[in-house]
């Protein structure tokens, strides 16, 4: 077993984990934030895209023991006293969501994408978007919604 | 679609590391970005006593030299450092997606060798190598000879790669990298790369071969020649037929473009 500490949503955590527990399982299962989803659990569908100190990640593709000392946002951590983001909020305008179990991957993933120097284009949502598994073929408001924050 | 169990150890020193894999030669795996292996053990296709994580160990994530970029262990495959090479800022954005890329490594990629990745096609291209260090011995390995078959690469038990060595363009070097794939980020059908200096032309396909060859080719005829040297086994995908013919074309686009910036 591995004791680690971490920060998740701006709250300190210690706990003790056995080597082979998911980093998803992890946040779900030990800490209780079910909004991390798990999908295809190899990487694939991107449901469970994390933020880990501030780049996104697949948090099925991390062992809980190596994220010891990060600091994590999960789509909990998004929104601050029931306010959304911009980014949530151009989801609801545009209804960028059907079912909504990609929804927080995609997030996730989008704002580390609009957190770089260069907004992305349009081109390049579309293409971070490939990695992010939607099934209700919902991408066309998904790809709307980012790129209205992106001003693409 | 759980991992078995395995222990695991995050060495504070690459000696650590190295002292560690020794110890556990043959049940060990080394952990840096885990794109690939934490979908093999999530698949439990692997089931390594051991996992070495290398991603803390000081002095891996570094790009650096004048004339061939040195690329650190940990180096991810998101890093804007490597865009410095221009054959890896043409073949890395088709290297998995936005955020695999952002935790997987180029070396892990060379590591893992998938006869359908882009970055080991690439190296080869590029004449670079590999430099392994175990607790007895440093070596660096010619692309060329690093790449044995799919998975399977002349790196021994114990042995860690610390960095890999792109040679950057000599003057009027020029490269080109194309591949076809059913969607963004998937792995490709074909794919072809391409370095063209004076009258050298390399010509280097992938994912329709067991590993990254270079091809002798007719400079007249690129993509014909190419394609007549290749047998694909073909897949539900694309039948070998098919795969002959994108070859055919992947590779006659990636020297048509690397010729035109040669005269350019």
């Amino acid at each position: 077993m591995i004791d680690i500490s971490l920060t998740v949503n701006g709250r300190r955590y210690a706990e003790t984990v056995e080597p082979r527990l998911l980093l998803s399982d992890f946040l779900r299962g030990r800490l209780g934030l079910t909004g991390t989803h798990v999908g295809c659990e190899h990487g694939v569908c991107g449901a469970c895209t994390v933020r880990l100190d501030g780049v996104a990640v697949r948090s099925c593709l991390l062992l809980a023991a190596q994220v010891d000392g990060t600091e994590i946002v999960t789509v909990e951590g998004l929104a601050h006293d029931g306010a959304l983001t911009p980014l949530q909020e151009a989801f609801h305008r545009h209804h960028a969501l059907q079912c909504g179990f990609c929804t927080p991957g995609i997030l996730l993933a989008a704002s580390d994408l609009l957190s770089h120097d260069q907004p992305p284009t349009r081109e390049a949502i579309v293409d971070m978007l490939s990695g992010q598994l939607c099934r209700c073929t919902g991408y066309t408001p998904i790809v709307d919604a980012i790129a209205e924050v992106a001003g693409a | 679609m759980k991992p078995p169990p395995f222990d695991y150890l995050r060495p504070k020193t690459l000696e650590g590391a190295l002292e560690a894999l020794a110890q556990n030669a043959e049940e060990a795996k080394v952990l840096a970005g885990g794109q690939s292996l934490v979908p093999a053990l999530n698949m439990r296709l692997l089931r390594p006593a051991l996992l070495v994580d290398i991603n803390r160990l000081p002095g891996l994530n570094e790009v650096v030299g004048d004339g061939a970029m040195r690329v650190g262990a940990t180096v991810r495959q998101a890093d804007p450092r490597l865009l410095a090479h221009p054959l890896l800022a043409e073949a890395l954005p088709h290297v998995g997606h936005f955020v695999t890329r952002n935790r997987g490594t180029v070396c892990g990629s060379i590591a893992h060798s998938d006869a359908a990745a882009e970055l080991p096609l690439a190296l080869v291209t590029a004449g670079g190598s590999v430099v392994a260090i175990s607790r007895s011995k440093t070596r660096e390995i010619p692309a060329g000879d690093f790449f044995l078959g799919p998975y399977t690469t002349a790196l021994e038990p114990g042995e860690i790669i610390v960095e890999t060595i792109w040679p950057l363009p000599r003057e009027d070097e020029t490269y080109a990298f194309e591949e076809l794939a059913q969607r963004a980020g998937d792995y490709a059908l074909a794919m072809a790369s391409v370095r063209v200096h004076d009258d050298e032309l390399r010509v280097v396909v992938g994912s329709v071969v067991e590993r990254p060859i270079v091809l002798e080719v007719d400079p007249e005829h690129p993509g014909e020649s190419a394609a007549a040297q290749i047998e694909p086994w073909g897949s539900i995908h694309a039948s070998p037929t098919y795969l002959k013919q994108l070859v055919r074309v992947l590779v006659d686009r990636a020297v048509a473009r690397a010729r035109g910036r040669a005269v350019a």
